[in-house]
């Protein structure tokens, strides 16, 4: 479907900002998410030093990325799996395509996948008459909604309790459910008792990937409502869409990256489900699926080794930054316009989709530096966001009338005696503007400020003025 | 730790910021006596703007350029001190990497970095001075702390100021929910994006009012412009100064941000406006 698009961001923050429910429902950021996670990492001593490891693990994996990606492959094909390179996201597609025609799949379910929403799987899939079901409660609820995800660990995040009734009721009443549910309880109940036989049904599950483990050709997923299991086990073929950097080298490995992920994104000590799957059925397994795929996904990422945005590639996908974003909890993901939002979605977006498309992202920032200070792997997220508008900027994808204002404010920043006078004068007007209240409630040039807010007048004279006279008249007396 | 005056005294280049300079002078003179209390000796060279918005716009090449003129005017002196974080953190952190392919200014940047200092953490952790003993100021009031970004995540800049705050006479300090979340200005983010400031600042003065304090204070000008700004806006009597006025003893020689002095001299005492 339509939805929003990163070009219109300003747009979509002005309605973002308007929509009532939306903000109710952003509020479960301060008082749910920052708190449980600063609680999770007080409780855990050597949290610090988990996340310096983890941080190390990323950029030696990122050294060495062919290595243990073939390494993986390697393993992953001796105990039965396949592992399907895929440079683009339509490769990806055409892949999954293609495995799901082997069985003449009807349905597929789904664990939650970032990846997959990367490709647009779903959209595609239901192009080519096949009906993918979501599992994951949050992935169920936006896909009921026809939206896509607002936050890359709670994807419907931005819906209240109550929306979440009403959906259930609209949608749910065909297959016998008039009652409308208000306890959260009795929704997942409902949702849950719907799902049941959908897995049953399925023909394929399709699943994304925390973690590929190169020494065992493994992959891991992390979910709290098993959901995940039932996708991956009951069909008859398990498709991991997955992508490059997600790969670690051993289990111990993915183990760091297991106590300091869930403690990030949710402030739970651990998920509560962590699935290891390596390759499909062996001789004596009570179950899993007959086959065993995993869609290794490039698109955009191996051209940002050895960039200036390398270190964004370490992300452990915990949304830590985005909870604690000040702009992501006033407007919320869908304002993004992309798949990945937040901090790490404006300086990962730029990459996959190109600076132009998404120049607005890296500049929504207050650059406060908050989300690199809760980030687990210390990712310099404003300094890549910085990055971001440096290139935007040297290719000219800066609106006229900025790249005018720099260069005249640059222009009397380099002359301090002509700058003096012109802040002289400014400030004398602006004092003037505001000398009966100290503040101005409205100015024709700084609408972006006083439509919110006063200005607040100036004293009248500059600090360099009046220290200058100072010093002149200590020195005559 | 108090300076043998008989000694070459340390000499500090104040750099005042741009933002000081054009709307709070009282700022200036405030660090200054602050830096003259602690037993150096404060020169002001000429100087205009750290370079900042330009290097956050993307426009490394303005930032370059006016980086090198601050480097070239403050390289002289033992410290560099600046009453923000944010211009403090352009400085000692940004500078260097600035200058990253140009390994002579990135000697000189980086050298300048190493003696540059946000205002609150010169004066306790360089100069270690005794806050009740060097500066002998009052405020009767109660008064909230605001950390603003730059200085708190770049700098580190938490415990010193309310340690100084601490020695201020007749000041109850009480923090406020959330003190370390953003106050929405960030810059040109501010008018750029005004609408989203404006929801960022409204959730910072929600919390302000929330603690009953009466004045609200903290060590970087556009965070306090903006918060002040957003408070008169919303009618709210809650005053609003930079920390460094408090800490010299001189909330009488100006009114609070955006307020009127018209009842001069009865209003250095923090409290409500409007009497």
């Amino acid at each position: 479907m339509e939805f929003m698009k990163p070009g219109a961001f300003k747009d979509n923050a002005r309605a973002a900002l308007a929509d009532q429910d939306l903000r109710s429902a952003m509020t479960m950021l301060s008082t749910g998410m920052i708190p449980n996670r600063q609680g999770a990492v007080d409780r855990l001593p050597e949290f610090e030093k988990l996340s310096q490891r983890g941080r190390e693990l990323k950029d030696h994996v990122l050294a060495h990325l062919d290595f243990y990606l073939e390494r993986f492959e390697r393993n992953c094909k001796a105990a039965g799996g396949h592992v399907h390179w895929c440079a683009t996201a339509e490769d990806a597609r055409r892949e999954v395509l293609e495995i799901c025609r082997s069985v003449d799949a009807k349905t597929v379910t789904k664990g939650k996948s970032m990846i997959a929403e990367e490709i647009h799987l779903n959209e595609f899939l239901e192009q080519h008459h096949i009906e993918p079901i979501e599992t994951d409660l949050g992935e169920y609820i936006i896909q009921l909604a026809e939206e896509p995800p607002s936050h890359i660990i709670g994807p419907a995040i931005h819906k209240t309790k109550d929306q979440v009734s009403d959906l259930f009721l609209k949608h749910h009443a065909k297959l016998g459910r008039t009652e409308r549910q208000t306890e959260p309880q009795k929704l997942v109940n409902e949702a849950r008792e719907i799902l049941r036989q959908k897995y049953f049904d399925a023909d394929v599950g399709i699943t994304g990937a925390n973690y590929l483990i190169a020494e065992t050709g493994s992959s891991i997923i992390v979910t709290n409502e098993g959901n995940g299991d039932l996708t991956q086990t009951l069909p008859k073929i398990h498709i991991v869409v997955t992508s490059l950097e997600k790969v670690v080298p051993t289990l111990e490995d993915a183990t760091t990256f297991l106590r300091i992920l869930a403690r990030s994104a949710t402030g739970q000590e651990f998920s509560a489900y962590t699935t290891i799957s390596t390759g499909p059925r062996q001789d004596g397994d009570m179950d899993g699926p007959e086959e065993y795929h995993v869609i290794l996904l490039d698109n955009g990422r191996s051209a940002m080794l050895g960039s200036e945005v390398q270190d964004m590639l370490r992300c452990i996908r915990c949304g830590a930054c985005m909870n604690h974003c000040p702009v992501y909890q006033s407007v919320g993901g869908h304002t993004y316009g992309t798949v990945y939002v937040g901090p790490m979605g404006a300086v990962l977006s730029p990459a996959l989709l190109g600076v132009a498309e998404t120049k607005h992202l890296p500049c929504a920032s207050t650059l406060c530096g908050r989300c690199e200070e809760v980030c687990p792997v210390s990712i310099p997220l404003p300094r890549l966001l910085r990055q971001w508008r440096q290139r935007a900027f040297e290719a000219g994808d800066v609106p006229s009338l900025e790249r005018w204002g720099l260069s005249v404010w640059a222009f009397f920043a380099k002359r301090p005696w002509l700058y003096g006078l012109g802040a002289r004068l400014a400030m004398r007007g602006l004092a003037y503007l505001g000398r009966d209240r100290g503040r101005m409630r409205k100015l024709w040039f700084a609408g972006g400020w006083t439509d919110g807010r006063d200005l607040p007048a100036p004293e009248g004279q500059t600090f360099q003025e009046r220290w200058r006279k100072q010093q002149r008249e200590r020195a005559a007396s | 730790m108090a300076n043998d005056k008989s000694k070459t005294p340390i000499n500090v280049g104040l750099f005042a910021t741009c933002l000081v300079d054009l709307f709070r002078p009282t700022v200036g003179f405030a660090a200054a006596r602050l830096i003259e209390a602690a037993g150096c000796a404060v020169h002001v060279p000429e100087q205009t703007c750290c370079g900042q918005p330009a290097y956050n716009s993307g426009d490394s090449r303005h930032a370059r350029q006016i980086a090198r003129q601050v480097i070239e005017s403050f390289e002289i002196y033992d410290y560099v001190v600046v009453p923000s974080g944010s211009c403090g953190g352009m400085i000692a952190v940004h500078y260097p990497d600035l200058f990253a392919d140009d390994p002579d200014w990135n000697r000189r940047a980086r050298a300048l970095a190493a003696k540059t200092f946000e205002l609150t953490t010169f004066l306790a952790d360089v100069m270690k001075i005794d806050a009740a003993e060097a500066i002998s100021a009052a405020h009767d009031g109660t008064a909230t702390y605001h950390d603003a970004c730059a200085g708190l995540r770049e700098l580190g800049v938490r415990d010193q100021p309310r340690e100084l705050l601490a020695g201020v006479k007749d000041l109850a300090l009480v923090e406020m929910d959330d003190t370390e979340a953003c106050c929405g200005f960030g810059g040109t983010f501010c008018v750029k994006y005004g609408e989203i400031s404006t929801d960022i600042v409204s959730r910072k003065t929600a919390e302000v009012v929330k603690t009953g304090a009466d004045l609200l204070l903290a060590g970087d000008l556009g965070c306090l412009l903006n918060i002040a700004g957003r408070l008169k806006r919303e009618g709210s009597s809650v005053q609003v100064r930079h920390v460094a006025e408090v800490l010299a003893g001189m909330t009488g020689e100006v009114p609070p941000i955006g307020e009127i002095g018209s009842e001069r001299g009865g209003e250095n005492n923090g409290k409500k406006d409007g009497n």
